[in-house]
């Protein structure tokens, strides 16, 4: 029997979908070697303890509550600190972390804290009593890494959207901590997070990414972008290397090798060629739809359905399509 | 101020990719090699640092194989000082080995800054930075997109999910870079030859014992795409009749 940890995200007074992930893995983990406990760690300001008992519905046993009013935005050293000091407080055999912006910063501080290696960003693993293997996109996605990590507690962070949360019905038993450090104390300090407005759903958590490049030819065209992710109502907007560099979107919204790794039910290409670096940040996509002028872009090489045509004649349709099917199917 | 950046050789993307006889690594025949991505930022933020402040010295780090000395010569011819190979081949995927190598390394010689990539752009791990920063006990703020220093004081951003953090930290510090900084600036002639006359120390590295190995290397799965539903607006009724029944993601 094998316990297991996850580190449950908690933002702006809810968990995050990553959070559900962690702690459905951790589950999966539990059982695949014989059926032990899982604890999850949620750490946010004060309020969060009325939440944590949503962790159960994702097969967390038993949830940690740190509560603390400095703790609202994440703060690195208590987070990697608290998380470190409850792993080395309990006999996992597995922690599982999100490979979310805030999990690619907490999990690798956590694992240097145990002395432990990680497996970063995975796709997929197996586990055992002695080896824990995993899949991990590298070389920008042109190559398939199958890791063996061992040493215990096995440390792993989930690319986001890779592995589904399943729901199942258990009971977590909720205790509070104190952080293992005072916050006050802490050298790296957080001073300020501007929320962009977040008329949309993050890049990393929507079902489905709609992304523009080049071909729409200006800032002001992204609106077909912006209408074509809204008839569809769950999906974020993503954009080239191309777009960001010349300002048309913010940096933020780039997918690629050097932007953000999206692995989305659907995703849409927009007038994007479908460079190399571009394929490594979305080619783990389900589903992939390209619209493109020109029926030799590489990026049709990688679509599962391709429109051959200008953008400006076939999204406009398609966004009354799209908005017609969703009205119809619901 | 005295920075250092630690930069990996890693085999350029853009090239074709085979697996190797072993199964887990590439097929070096024919590969080219450069500086890791984020890595070559790094140093085009330290050598800006430097410009921008006063007098300073800019060293380059790097665990690997004889063959990236060229690797570090180009960093050199950047603009960098001087370079240190920590010689070890092959190179461990294991980051948390690495990290070790370069905090004994890196100990106890008065950096104000140590500058890493976000991420290589081969492992896809992104954590010997971090790695490096816990066992060196110094404050780390990763995957930064802008960066200010003033009186032994650093501001940096970091870009979030729909967010961006502010973040203040003290000097000494290891900072890791993300894209968004700063374009890498390209050796120029003089800085090729001033190059040849600077020092690279070389020595063993002191690596950490490997936990996280490879099994397997593959290619990805070629895609079924290159479906044409067909051309123009004509085609957007069978498109979308296909991701409802087909793919059934609408
Ligand atoms: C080190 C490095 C890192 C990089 N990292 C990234 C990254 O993270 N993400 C990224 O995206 N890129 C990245 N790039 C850049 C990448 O190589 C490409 O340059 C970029 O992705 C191209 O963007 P694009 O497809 O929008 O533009 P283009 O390649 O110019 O393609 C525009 C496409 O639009 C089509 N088009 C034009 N007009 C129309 C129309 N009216 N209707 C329909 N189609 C039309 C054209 O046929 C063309 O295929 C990186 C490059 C380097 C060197
Ligand atoms: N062998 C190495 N030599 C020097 N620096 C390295 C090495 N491996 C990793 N790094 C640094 O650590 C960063 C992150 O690497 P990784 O954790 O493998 O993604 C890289 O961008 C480099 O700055």
């Amino acid at each position: 029997m094998a316990d297991t940890f996850a580190f449950a995200e908690f933002r702006a007074g809810a968990f995050r979908k990553v959070a559900f992930e962690t702690v459905s893995a951790a589950r999966r983990a539990a059982d695949a070697t014989g059926g032990g406990a899982v604890t999850a760690l949620a750490m946010g300001a004060p309020g969060l303890s009325g939440k944590a008992a949503e962790l159960g519905r994702y097969g967390a046993d038993r949830v940690i509550v740190v509560e603390h009013a400095e703790l609202a935005r994440y703060s690195p050293e208590v987070f990697a600190g608290t998380a470190g000091a409850q792993l080395k407080a309990g006999s996992y055999r597995a922690g599982f972390f999100s490979a979310s912006a805030e999990g690619r910063d907490l999990a690798p501080r956590v694992a240097a804290a145990l002395g432990q290696s990680l497996a970063s960003d995975i796709t997929s693993f197996e586990i055992t009593a002695d080896a824990l293997t995993a899949r991990h996109p590298v070389y920008v996605g042109k190559a398939i890494a199958t890791l063996r990590l061992t040493g215990t507690p096995a440390l792993v962070s989930l690319r986001p959207g890779a592995m589904v949360a399943v729901e199942q019905s258990r009971t977590a038993q909720v205790e509070t901590a104190a952080p293992a450090l005072d916050p006050a104390s802490a050298r790296v300090v957080v001073t300020e997070l501007a929320q962009r407005p977040a008329a949309r759903m993050d890049l990393g958590e929507a079902p489905v990414v709609i992304s523009g490049g080049r071909g729409l030819k200006s800032a002001e065209n992204f609106k077909l972008v912006e209408d074509l992710a809204s008839a569809f109502g769950n999906a974020a907007v993503g954009a080239t290397r191309a777009v960001t560099d010349d300002g048309w979107r913010p940096s933020s919204d780039q997918i690629g090798q050097t932007g953000r790794l999206v692995s989305p039910a659907l995703y849409v290409a927009v007038g994007i060629s479908g460079a190399i670096q571009h394929l490594a940040g979305m080619r783990t996509a389900r589903v992939i739809v390209a619209i493109n002028r020109d029926k030799d872009a590489p990026i049709f090489k990688v679509a599962d359905y391709g429109i051959v045509g200008d953008l400006f004649e076939v999204v406009p349709p398609l966004i009354e399509a799209v908005k017609r099917a969703r009205a119809e199917h619901q | 101020m005295k920075i250092a950046v630690c930069l990996k050789r890693v085999p350029d993307t853009e090239m074709r990719f085979a697996i190797a006889a072993d199964g887990t690594s590439l097929d070096s025949a024919g590969l080219k090699y450069d500086i890791s991505d984020f890595d070559g930022y790094a140093v085009e933020i330290a050598l800006r640092l430097n410009e921008q402040q006063g007098p300073g010295e800019v060293v380059v780090v790097a665990l690997g194989p004889d063959a990236l000395q060229e690797t570090l010569r180009k960093a050199l011819s950047m603009g960098v000082d001087r370079g240190i190979h920590l010689q070890a081949d092959p190179v461990p995927y294991d980051g948390f080995s690495i990290a070790q190598a370069l905090a004994s390394e890196l100990a106890g010689q008065g950096f104000d800054l140590i500058l890493f990539g976000r991420v290589a752009t081969d492992t896809g791990n992104g954590m010997v930075g971090p790695m490096t920063a816990h066992l060196m006990d110094l404050p780390c703020v990763t995957a930064i997109s802008r960066l200010e220093i003033a009186a032994g004081k650093g501001t940096a951003h970091r870009e979030l999910e729909g967010a961006t953090e502010t973040v203040t930290f003290p000097l000494p510090a290891i900072l890791t870079i993300d894209e968004g900084i700063a374009r890498p600036r390209l050796p120029s002639l003089k800085g090729i030859m001033a190059a040849k006359k600077k020092p690279i120390e070389s020595r063993p590295a002191a690596l950490g014992p490997v936990r996280l190995t490879v099994d397997r290397l593959e290619l990805p799965p070629e895609r079924a795409g290159g479906r044409i539903v067909g051309e123009g607006p004509d085609a957007v009724p069978e498109l979308v009749r296909l991701l409802h029944e087909e793919a059934k993601v609408l």
